[in-house]
């Protein structure tokens, strides 16, 4: 056991008795101090050995047959490297899913974090109805991308002007016909149509968290620096804005990680249509339709490190502030 | 911990400067404008659900109907019944577990921590960020290998184990708050773990267990890809039902939209009647407790 020979490492947090006037010797402190914290990690290893198996060890698995020429699920699947990583550059569809989630993720996080931004600004204050307008707004999140789906397919058909239902049969209603478009179906840029259900179920979620972080920046700062004669717009932009940093940054975390591995909207909308195809949609289609299971894994590994790529350093500064700050 | 900041109506400080009248009027306008945008899907999923099949029309896109109808209603419930039995018996135990579980880990990691309580506790919240794409395929091999792919069980499995995080760091912030003197006073009295944990901890654990249970309860409800890799046929929770549903193309709209309604029903009505501890669950996932 590494305490023995490192007692202090135990002190971290711990709560135990650590000040005992007669001090025994070492290693009978650190024998008294895992018996008080040894009883903590068993009942947490239940949890342990779940995540254990079921993230760490199912990554691994997946990672090794990523690693692995298994292109069938009958096949044994032997060890070749990098292959099925550089392999899919090399074909057409995997950079074109790649390009529709980056468009995706552009607007939906930029969308969102907007939307969110205004909304809550215009609470800040206290307005008449706040409560009925925050309950709206984040009304969306309580419901599933499938039922988004359903009924924002309905308002973004694509069908033309004269048999248009949902939105274009709106814009054709009030002569506003130059709007009538293709929505997500669009080549080019339908994935920033697609981005607009996401858009209408996450800026509530956004709104509430600029709200708890506005609110959160005591009154008398905002009151010294009107006294300092900025005008309120100033208040917001010098004052209150950069306090809310960490809060813009947990805001991008969670769209982030969201949108890259955006699956159920895109199924509910477009099924599984290339033009809107992306990289969740592509490793299901590999897993059951084509049943390969080295390139699903292949493309779900990409995922997981796109995700990985900025949630760890999130997750571990995020850890050690607190630490830092004592909680 | 500030887990009464979200929920703060009252603005600090009230009405103070940079609020006039007009100010005030412009901003009600521009939210209430937002606010016709937002109902617009509503408006559509109610109104086309009332249509009887003959109006649910390209026509009549916009207009309410003129024979409200619960043709589309009685439809859909008959599709989606089953799926929604089926997502009670999934979402239920599996909230209630990893509620459980993360009640214990978060006293732990708050209160009664060990050596590499930090690590472990990082461990467990990258799980609550990775793509479960990463995980599928050998969860999928491994449920099929042990023969236990079929029944709601692999739903049950995957939404407790993957809620655990969630959970964990609900209930840690959640202690966090917990005075440690309560704790050591318990701990002098010669109270081991279990007894700080059952008589001191416990019973002011209510609030932090209606977060977790209505956030494990409504993602595992509103899931969609587990549900689709790890379930078949007569296992499919109401989202899968759902989405065949709409994605045939011979069903009309009025029963789409009424089936989507009816499967956002259970989950908006406890946004509805529990929205604070809701919004407590949504926080946590910004890690701001």
């Amino acid at each position: 056991m590494s305490t023995a020979q490192n007692p202090s490492g135990v002190a971290h947090g711990d709560p135990g008795p650590t000040s005992a006037p007669a001090r025994p010797p070492r290693g009978r402190r650190a024998l008294h101090r895992a018996r008080t914290w040894l009883p903590g990690l068993l009942l947490v290893s239940p949890s342990i050995l779940l995540i254990g198996v079921f993230v760490y060890g199912m990554i691994g698995w997946n990672t090794r047959l990523a690693l692995s020429d298994k292109h069938a699920p009958v096949q044994e699947g032997e060890f070749v490297g990098f292959v099925n990583f550089v392999a899919l550059w090399q074909e057409a569809r995997w950079p074109a899913a790649v390009a529709n989630a980056v468009v995706f993720t552009v607007v939906f996080v930029g969308g969102a974090l907007f939307l969110g931004w205004l909304l809550g600004l215009l609470l800040d204050k206290g307005i008449r109805g706040e409560p009925v307008f925050r309950t709206l707004f984040l009304a969306p999140m309580a419901v599933s991308f499938i039922a988004t789906g359903v009924v924002w397919r309905w308002l973004m058909n694509p069908a033309p002007a004269e048999r248009a239902t949902g939105l274009n049969a709106l814009f054709v209603h009030f002569n506003l016909d130059f709007l009538v478009n293709d929505w997500w179906t669009a080549p080019d840029f339908g994935m920033a149509a697609m981005a607009l259900p996401a858009i209408w179920q996450l800026a509530g979620y956004i709104m509430a968290l600029f709200l708890a972080g506005f609110r959160g920046v005591p009154e008398d700062l905002r009151e010294a620096a009107r006294v300092d004669g900025c005008s309120e717009w100033g208040v917001y932009r010098h004052v209150v804005m950069p306090q809310l940093r960490p809060v813009l940054l947990s805001a991008v975390i969670i769209l982030g990680h969201m949108s890259l591995k955006v699956f159920d909207l895109i199924i509910a909308i477009a099924g599984q249509q290339i033009v809107a195809d992306v990289p969740a949609v592509y490793m299901w289609a590999m897993v059951f339709e084509v049943r390969d299971p080295a390139k699903g894994a292949t493309i779900a590994s990409y995922l997981l490190f796109a995700v990985a790529l900025f949630v760890i350093p999130y997750l571990v500064w995020t850890v050690r502030k607190e630490r830092s700050e004592g909680r | 911990m500030s887990q009464s900041a979200p929920e703060r109506v009252i603005a600090p400080g009230g009405r103070a400067a940079g609020t006039t009248p007009r100010g005030q009027a412009v901003k009600f306008t521009v939210l209430f404008a937002l606010a016709i945008l937002f109902l617009l899907p509503m408006y559509v999923l109610f109104v086309t659900g009332f249509k009887p099949f003959a109006e649910a029309t390209a026509a009549r896109a916009w207009s309410p109907p003129q024979v409200w109808s619960l043709e589309g209603w009685e439809t859909a419930w008959t599709a989606l019944a089953p799926g929604m039995r089926n997502s009670i018996l999934v979402a239920v135990p599996s909230a209630v577990i990893s509620a459980v579980l993360g009640s214990m880990n978060g006293f732990v990691m708050a209160r009664w921590r060990f050596p590499g309580a930090d690590t472990v506790f990082t461990l467990f919240l990258f799980g609550m960020f990775i793509p479960y794409q990463a995980v599928m395929i050998p969860l999928q091999q491994m449920l099929v290998s042990a023969g236990l792919m079929g029944g709601l069980f692999p739903l049950i499995l995957a939404h407790t184990v993957y809620g655990i995080p969630i959970c964990t760091l609900i209930f840690r912030n959640y202690y966090a708050s917990i005075p440690p003197t309560l704790i050591e006073a318990a701990r002098v009295d010669g109270a081991g773990m279990l007894r700080t944990y059952a008589s001191v901890v416990l019973p002011v654990s209510a609030p932090a267990f209606a977060v977790t249970l209505i956030w494990q309860f409504t993602s595992a409800w509103n899931d969609f890809l587990f549900a689709v890799f790890l379930t078949g046929p007569n296992s499919w929770p109401v989202t899968v039902q759902l989405n065949n549903v709409a994605g045939s193309m011979v069903v009309p709209y009025n029963q789409q939209m009424a089936a989507a309604v009816l499967a956002s029903l259970p989950t908006l009505i406890v946004y509805l009647v529990l929205g604070r501890y809701f919004m407590r669950g949504l926080m946590a996932g910004a890690l701001k407790g």
